[in-house]
């Protein structure tokens, strides 16, 4: 049997003595799309770094692949690419020389990372900025070098932590569309964090978090028929409270 | 992960550090140009006070600008630990940090090789000194320069581990000018850098103290060793007697990973402010 791209049991997490996490558990397949809901504070970025061992839980495991992350780091963040809220990239370096210290810091050889590179920039439509300093490229361009970049090392899991934040709305359904296409055709498992509602359709799979808990899971559809709303916006005020 | 991904992984960093160095031209024009004032203004005014003497511990006469170059050196490799350290800071203000942190590679061998990648590029300028110092009648024969190598290598970790420490512990980038002037220039003042420490003792006993304690000092004194043998017969009288030295710069290596006695390393340390409140 496959195991899943992501297994988190029982995770609990604190700052200070304020609970960021309380006792959180929910499993992502390999090759499905799941969409994270929540209003802010509600520990979307803080489950994230705990998935990218940024952060440490206070309690619970977490396991990606079979791996567990705190005793095999190795093994299971070879399997993930992530796209932080902030962008993470050189501005003084070039596109491609950002692509390759990435490619490096997974161990990847020169002539492995060149032709990764290739494929890569083809695919987010980048190859004639590849020499361009980061700093040049406007802020659709550099999300797009953002998710080339996690996917250089080939991971079997991506993360987006509000990828999509800034860009204008053909950017975001442009890097929606890419997103979608990547989890379909290459059986990538996609944890998308947004709190931008129109980003997901009916049938995605949805986890909504709320004051560091999981209160609702189920495809969109499912979860608009449970609770009787018209709308996901509309369902997000309903269990969470939020106000918009 | 095989030896060859490690191998790569560190090329990657020291790639990255020196783009990060040949793009910062001020740095590289800086890191010339500080040392050489030293030289050329500094040191001529106390060679014409002083003359050609013996100054221990050499044990031959030399010129005021012979003594000073291991200093100099040393404030290249101070300079440049602290600049490999602000970088740390900077990455973790702009996030980079976090794509260091995600490597599937142990943390602990990032950050040996965030070390030496500094390391190499703080040798890169003191050969480019020592070669715009032959201008300046520091001419030492060509075995100096392959024994000035092992020297500066372990001075450049001992103050990039210490400039490393500094970094976990400044969380902004605005704090981390104020520590610079609070720790590089006392660093170099209270060395041997300018003085012998005999000079220094004759002085005052309490700065001679301070100066002996000073992981500079060690530095500097296993640099001026290594000047004195390039310069004449190997000794190991001389060697033996600087053990020490080398023990002492060695020693804030294992410091930083246990610094702070956490259980993870130093690099976890670097990426606390990093922490979200999502």
């Amino acid at each position: 049997m496959t195991k899943a791209a992501i297994n988190v049991s029982g995770v609990s997490y604190y700052y200070g003595s304020k609970s960021a996490l309380n006792n959180i558990s929910f499993t992502l397949q390999a090759g499905r799309f799941v969409a994270l809901l929540g209003p802010n504070g509600a520990g979307k970025t803080t489950l994230f770094s705990l998935l990218t061992r940024l952060l440490q839980p206070a309690s619970g495991s977490i396991e990606l692949f079979g791996f567990p992350l705190h005793k095999s780091p190795g093994q299971a963040l070879k399997q993930v690419g992530v796209v932080f809220q902030q962008s993470t990239l050189d501005l003084d370096l070039t596109v491609a020389q950002n692509l390759a210290y990435h490619g490096a810091l997974h161990g990847l050889s020169g002539r492995t990372v060149k032709q990764r590179m290739t494929v890569e920039l083809e695919r987010f439509e980048l190859s004639h900025r590849a020499n361009d300093k980061v700093r040049e490229l406007n802020g659709g361009h550099r999300r797009r070098v953002e998710i080339a970049r996690a996917l250089l090392h080939q991971p079997r899991l991506l993360l987006l932590d509000e990828a999509t934040v800034g860009l204008d709305l053909e950017s975001r359904q442009s890097l929606n569309r890419h997103i979608r296409t990547l989890c379909v055709e290459e059986n990538i498992a996609v944890l998308w964090t947004t709190h931008l509602i129109e980003e997901l359709s009916s049938e995605d799979d949805t986890l909504i978090l709320n004051q560091g808990n999981i209160i609702a899971r189920g495809s969109s559809e499912e979860l608009l028929t449970e609770h009787d709303a018209p709308g996901i916006a509309a369902l997000l005020i309903q269990l969470t409270g939020a106000k918009s | 992960m095989s030896p060859a991904a490690y191998l790569n992984c560190f090329l990657g960093i020291l790639r990255r550090e020196l783009l990060r160095f040949i793009q910062q031209r001020s740095r590289f024009i800086s890191s010339l140009v500080r040392p050489l004032l030293w030289l050329v203004v500094f040191a001529a005014g106390f060679r014409a006070a002083l003359g050609i003497a013996i100054i221990p511990p050499y044990e031959t006469y030399i010129t005021y600008e012979v003594y000073i170059v291991p200093g100099l050196i040393g404030i290249i490799v101070l300079f440049n630990g602290m600049q490999s350290s602000l970088s740390m800071v900077y990455d973790r203000e702009m996030g980079s940090m976090k794509v260091l942190l995600t490597s599937p590679l142990p943390r602990a061998y990032l950050l040996i090789c965030k070390l030496l990648s500094g390391a190499l590029v703080s040798l890169f300028q003191v050969y480019a000194f020592l070669l715009v110092a032959r201008a300046f009648e520091v001419e030492p024969p060509a075995i100096g320069y392959l024994w000035v190598l092992p020297a500066t290598l372990l001075g450049a970790l001992m103050l990039g581990a210490l400039g490393l420490v500094l970094s976990s512990l400044i969380k902004q980038l605005e704090n981390f000018a104020g520590v610079m002037n609070f720790v590089v220039f006392p660093m170099f003042f209270l060395s041997s850098a300018l003085y012998p420490l005999w000079k220094m003792r004759e002085a005052n006993e309490i700065i001679y103290y301070i100066c002996a304690a000073n992981p500079f000092t060690h530095g500097v004194g296993l640099g001026i060793v290594v000047a004195d043998q390039a310069t004449g017969e190997f000794r190991w009288s001389n060697e033996l007697r600087r053990i020490p030295d080398v023990l002492f710069i060695v020693s804030p290596l294992p410091a930083v990973e246990n610094a702070r006695g956490q259980r993870d390393h130093l690099l976890y340390l670097c990426s606390e402010p990093l922490h979200p409140r999502g």
